[in-house]
């Protein structure tokens, strides 16, 4: 007989212990570590889903930040900007001030020193073409300076026109005071004598005089009366001179201040 | 020449006997059980894990796929009967490399009593799904004239498991038997491998005929109830035309 009916029913019943066993042993613990870790991935996966759901969160927020920050910084920059632009026109502004002021300054000493050298250029010239007439006089025609003044003056005096004459005549009548005669120089007595003579002479009454010193009067002798003046100085001559030295004082100075004309281009290739 | 291991008795008490077929098969409940139990006594929750605790996921999930693919929707239901019917089959095939083991799946008492267990096991899930009522009128259906057939059909599928299994795993061990006593080299252990392969075949067929019966019984109702939720709505349709 090919079938053993207890071996049937123990086969059975060891197939029924055996699907207990497995499922006790193999089949419970396997389904379960699997689960398990079916459920630790999902929450991994859960938990880098909220990670990066944050990351893109706090990147917007970022990105947001950032957009104000560049948005302040471009406000900053452009108000610095305005402000630098602004200092800059100040500072230009009081530059240029100072510079205006320098160069009035500068003009003004520049002024003074023209004008004292002018002074200094009269002064020298005066001392120089009185000492220079002075011993010209006096080698050529042994006379002193002095005495060819005086000589001039008197000259003058009697050459004066009639109407000048009139006038001067009319206005010495009525001066009760001796008229005062001014020279750079103490007159010695022949050429006072001289000048009374010729006063004496050209308006035909005896004048009163009172001689006075005054070094303004420069290289001359002048007579006032009552607003009226008789002279003779170098000093126009030296009046001409100043002129033209200051002519050609500011000739000098407009060809300094002129641009010095280009120098030649260099070769090519010698320029480095 | 021994048919099945049956004949190999080892103690005998009256009917009470020890024979080749339970002692090979407790054999095998022993290497299964132990084996599962030292490989899942330490398992792994994490993703790095031991190669043998793969082994078995491979394995059991594997099963659990095949069940589902049948038409089973809770696979894990059936897992522990269908999977222990496999891996027994299967354990038992693997077995016969073993020099004088004799699988006891080469036995006919051990597949009838395998398919013993298929044929309560089918009208016991149906029941367990659809209620004793349900699973009962499936016998008359679609008509009562059904029923017999229904009946032999129950029968003959049952004694079909056991035939076909004892069958393919006897000839196999009877073959490899045979040959080692005219050809004792070579050719043995090509048919060795022929029977491993068809042993594989078997368990698999095994099994999977158990859960297509099984989705079978199970799936009736399904299958009836769904026509009648499409009459239902029809009926709605209508009156609220």
């Amino acid at each position: 007989m090919l079938i053993d009916w207890f071996t049937v029913g123990a086969q059975t019943l060891n197939f029924l212990i055996l699907v207990w066993l497995l499922k006790r042993f193999l089949y419970k613990p396997i389904l379960l570590a699997i689960d398990e870790r079916e459920q630790r991935i999902a929450a991994k996966l859960a938990d880098a889903d909220a990670k990066k759901a944050d990351a893109q969160k706090e990147r917007e927020r970022f990105q947001h930040k950032n957009e104000d920050f560049e948005q302040q910084r471009a406000a900053l920059f452009s108000k610095a900007i305005d402000e630098v632009n602004a200092e800059r026109q100040r500072l230009f502004d009081e530059m240029r001030q100072a510079a205006e002021a320098l160069r009035a300054k500068r003009n003004d000493a520049l002024a003074r020193e023209l004008q004292s050298l002018n002074d200094e250029i009269t002064r020298r010239t005066r001392d120089e073409v009185f000492a220079i007439t002075r011993k010209a006089l006096k080698d050529l025609a042994a006379e002193s300076l002095e005495e060819r003044m005086t000589e001039a003056f008197t000259e003058r005096v009697r050459g004066l026109n009639s109407g000048s004459k009139a006038e001067f005549a009319k206005s010495l009548k009525g001066f009760s005071t001796p008229v005062l005669v001014r020279s750079a120089f103490e007159l010695p007595s022949q050429q006072r004598d001289a000048i009374q003579l010729a006063l004496n002479e050209t308006f035909s009454e005896n004048i009163k005089l009172r001689f006075e010193t005054a070094p303004d009067v420069i290289c001359g002798i002048e007579l006032t009366a009552n607003g009226r003046k008789v002279a003779w100085s170098i000093a126009e001559y030296i009046g001409t001179l100043t002129t033209s030295v200051s002519d050609l004082l500011k000739e000098h100075s407009q060809a300094d201040a002129k641009p010095k004309p280009e120098a030649k281009p260099e070769a090519p290739g010698e320029a480095r | 020449m021994r048919l099945s291991s049956d004949e190999l008795i080892f103690w005998q008490w009256g009917l009470v006997k020890l024979n080749g077929t339970i002692v090979f098969t407790w054999a095998l409940m022993l290497v299964l059980v132990v084996g599962s139990g030292l490989i899942t006594r330490k398992l792994s929750r994490d993703l790095k894990r031991s190669r043998w605790q793969s082994f078995l996921e491979i394995i059991v999930t594997g099963i659990n796929r095949q069940i589902e693919e049948v038409g089973l929707s809770e696979p894990q239901k059936y897992l522990s009967f269908l999977g222990t019917l496999f891996l027994f089959v299967a354990a038992a095939t693997l077995g016969t490399i073993i020099p004088g083991f004799e699988p006891p799946t080469g036995s006919l008492s051990t597949t009838v009593a395998l398919a013993l267990c298929v044929f309560v096991a089918v009208p016991l899930f149906g029941i367990e799904e659809q209620g004793v009522g349900n699973y009962l009128k499936t016998y008359v259906e679609p008509t009562v004239i059904m029923l017999p057939f229904n009946l032999i059909s129950e029968l003959s599928r049952t004694l079909a498991l056991a035939i076909r299994l004892f069958g393919n795993m006897m000839s196999g061990a009877m073959i490899v038997g045979i040959l080692l006593t005219i050809t004792p080299f070579l050719f043995p252990i090509v048919m060795t491998a022929l029977g491993l392969l068809t042993g594989m075949v078997q368990a698999y067929i095994f099994s999977i005929l158990a859960a297509v019966y099984i989705a079978a019984a199970t799936r009736v109702r399904k299958l009836r109830t769904a026509p009648e939720a499409n009459q239902q709505g029809m009926n709605d349709d209508n009156q609220r035309k």
